[in-house]
């Protein structure tokens, strides 16, 4: 064996190359791995991702410079850091905007996922990485929400962590575990300061990196959802494929701008959004003794948030009859052994529905509704990938998800009225439906032929 | 990337002939075991730190109040373990209203286990009729419920309010005694704290028959 491996590459990249997969690397994620050239604007938002994830880390980094994360103090140092250290308002509101902004793109990304069918088969893990990205961001978010200690930290946390004493026997324990005290304190913020900024962001960025190893093993899918490896030239590159670098890098740098532009007109003229991105309660010191009349979470969470406050003991009734109608169907419907052991979980369910209290099952339908998306790529029967080639009806059940997510999150963030009630209950309902029942709409219709090569038009 | 072929170790320093050795397998399988047991081990006092502290524990101490200052109709709130609690002074009309509201609430004997001390299952949930403790904190997700003492028809409450306490954060309704409604997201009346009285103007909350201090 020799000391030194050969390499094509000479001098000081020669060097390095002998001892470390440098340009092998950049290669095989950059200037030889083959994109679909049919990306449209929805392929910016995995990018952006990252940018912003970037922005996170480095905004995140010089604002821990000034913040003390003590319930004494934490208040008032994010005031100083606003007032008086030197630029720091303008860190502060990057940090800030950039969390909602981080779900805004996110969203978007996992909009695109959807209908193109980007989690289908052989993408399904790239898609399960991708939702424990979501929750990441979710416990990111949570966590720094509380380090401001305004009144919406407060009370926030003290909202969801009082989720978990719902759970049967250990719920009450486990909270005060959580808390580190009988009601959100000082060991909380420091607790959840060192989840905010070491914990969470360690696993995030593990879970990147596999997110981004997992789609270069298997490649980009596209707005066709055609397979362009099945095309290949002499070279075995993609026929319908274009390197990364340098046709993405520079689409990308288009997308960034635009980004920018947005992002800092919010920052600038808009940091508060009207309350969304900032609630004005925060704006007070929390105080464990008094509780904000209205207590919302921040807007990102409010879809889930509708479905927990959905969840009263006579919804408890509807679901538990949807178990047992679910039952009488798999019943019929199925053979050999599911035939007995699903219809017997599904009653199970039912009964526990009823005997377990409506809080409980608040908290599951909120955990559920996230936990169901690691299971997409099983519930999707359809022969076609992306929705270009599935019956317009499909377009339409699609087009009510999506209206029905958006009204789910702006009840959320209302404060709760019967009728407000009613409706997040239909809502919680359609969200369910259109995941539960996948497996047996998403392969009914007429599907149009899919083309052998991507639809392409030079510009 | 993974296009490796795979080497056949032919040459190698294991040869693949050698038969597999029980005596190895097993102590393989007792180290891992053995090594498992010790990481677990090692588990308990980062678990544990996550408990409330010494502090944290001794700031749960009882708390005197002196009743005879609140005039009837009025709440006075004090902390005890952090919590805020509630003594209020019932007027003899609000508590005319309780008996009334029993079809209408989900637990209106106090029943279920945990929210209500023994002394305070009765139809005023308290030692003495006219002065009510409580926990001000919701039974659903631990928002602090606000006084809405006025009668009648208001915003969030029904046309036909008898007073009582209204949660904001996911509107749950309680009563003059701090019954839920049924119907609502709280599953439980609000809690009871122990408390027990000193003398006939002082209570002391925190302590009863059944916790000391």
């Amino acid at each position: 064996m020799a000391d030194e491996k050969s390499v094509e590459t000479t001098g000081l990249l020669g060097w390095i190359d002998r001892r470390f997969p440098l340009t092998s690397t950049y290669k095989a994620h950059l200037s030889e791995y083959y994109a679909p050239k049919n990306f449209n604007f929805w392929y910016f938002f995995g990018a952006l991702s990252l940018l912003v994830l970037v922005l996170q880390i480095v905004t995140g980094i010089f604002l821990v410079m000034h913040y003390k994360p003590d319930a004494q103090y934490a208040f008032q140092s994010v005031e100083y850091i606003m007032r008086e250290v030197p630029g720091g308002w303008f860190i502060r509101y990057m940090h800030s905007t950039g969390a909602s902004m981080f779900f805004v793109v996110v969203y978007l990304h996992m909009t695109r996922a959807l209908i193109y069918g980007s989690y289908r088969k052989p993408r399904e893990l790239v898609w399960i990485f991708g939702v424990g990205i979501f929750l990441c961001l979710m416990a990111e978010a949570f966590f720094g929400y509380l380090l401001p200690w305004g009144q919406m930290s407060f009370w926030g946390a003290q909202v969801i962590v009082n989720l978990f004493s719902a759970i049967p026997f250990i719920g009450p324990e486990l909270s005060i575990w959580i808390r580190g005290d009988y009601v959100v304190s000082d060991a909380t913020l420091n607790r959840f300061f060192a989840f905010h900024v070491i914990a969470i962001p360690l696993v995030l960025l593990g879970l990147v990196a596999a997110h981004v190893i997992a789609l270069h093993e298997v490649g980009s899918n596209n707005p066709d959802g055609v397979d362009i490896k099945a095309k290949k030239d002499k070279h075995g590159r993609p026929l319908d494929g274009i390197p990364f670098h340098p046709f993405y890098t520079v689409h990308d740098i288009l997308g960034v701008t635009g980004f920018f532009i947005i992002f800092m007109a919010i920052i600038f003229f808009a940091p508060e959004m009207g309350g969304y991105f900032l609630e004005f309660n925060n704006f007070l010191p929390a105080d464990p003794l008094k509780t904000p009349l209205h207590i919302a979470p921040v807007w990102y969470f409010t879809p889930f948030y509708s479905m927990l406050r959905a969840t009263t003991d006579d919804f408890t009734w509807v679901l538990a009859g949807a178990s047992v109608l679910a039952a009488i169907v798999m019943f019929f419907k199925t053979k050999g052994l599911a035939k007995l052991i699903v219809p017997v979980i599904l009653i199970v369910v039912a009964v526990l529905l009823r005997a377990i209290d409506a809080k409980f099952w608040g908290v599951v339908a909120m955990g559920g509704s996230v936990v169901l998306l690691f299971f997409l790529p099983w519930l999707d029967y359809s022969p076609v990938k992306s929705i270009r080639y599935r019956p317009d009806w499909h377009k339409v059940l699609y087009g009510i998800f999506f209206v029905n997510f958006i009204v789910l999150g702006y009840l959320g963030t209302q404060a709760p009225t019967d009728i407000f009630n009613l409706m997040s209950q239909i809502g919680t309902l359609i969200y369910l439906a259109f995941f539960l029942l996948m497996p047996v709409w998403s392969r009914l219709g007429t599907f149009k032929p899919v083309p052998d090569r991507v639809t392409f038009h030079a510009h | 990337m993974s296009q490796d072929s795979i080497v056949h170790d032919d040459d190698g320093a294991v040869p693949q002939t050698l038969p597999s050795d029980p005596s190895r397998r097993f102590w393989i399988g007792t180290t891992c075991a053995v090594g498992g047991v010790a990481g677990a081990a090692l588990a308990v006092p980062f678990v544990s730190t996550f408990a409330p502290s010494e502090k944290a524990r001794a700031a749960g101490a009882p708390v005197e109040i002196d009743i005879s200052t609140i005039p009837p109709g009025e709440m006075r709130t004090v902390e005890w373990r952090g919590k805020p609690v509630w003594v209020l002074h019932r007027t003899k009309e609000q508590l005319g209203t309780l008996k009334q509201n029993d079809p209408f609430l989900a637990d209106p004997n106090s029943t279920r286990p945990g929210f209500t001390p023994p002394y305070a299952k009765n139809e005023w949930r308290s030692r003495k009729p006219d002065m009510f403790v409580a926990v001000g904190i919701c039974s659903h997700l631990g928002c602090a419920p606000t006084p809405k003492f006025q009668t009648g028809p208001q915003p969030s409450l029904p046309d036909n309010w008898d007073g009582g306490f209204l949660c904001p954060c996911h509107g749950s309704t309680f009563d003059m005694a701090g019954r839920v409604y049924k119907n609502k997201p709280a599953p439980d009346n609000l809690e009871v704290p122990p408390y027990q009285y000193l003398s006939d103007t002082r209570i002391i909350i925190g302590v009863d028959e059944d916790n000391k201090a």
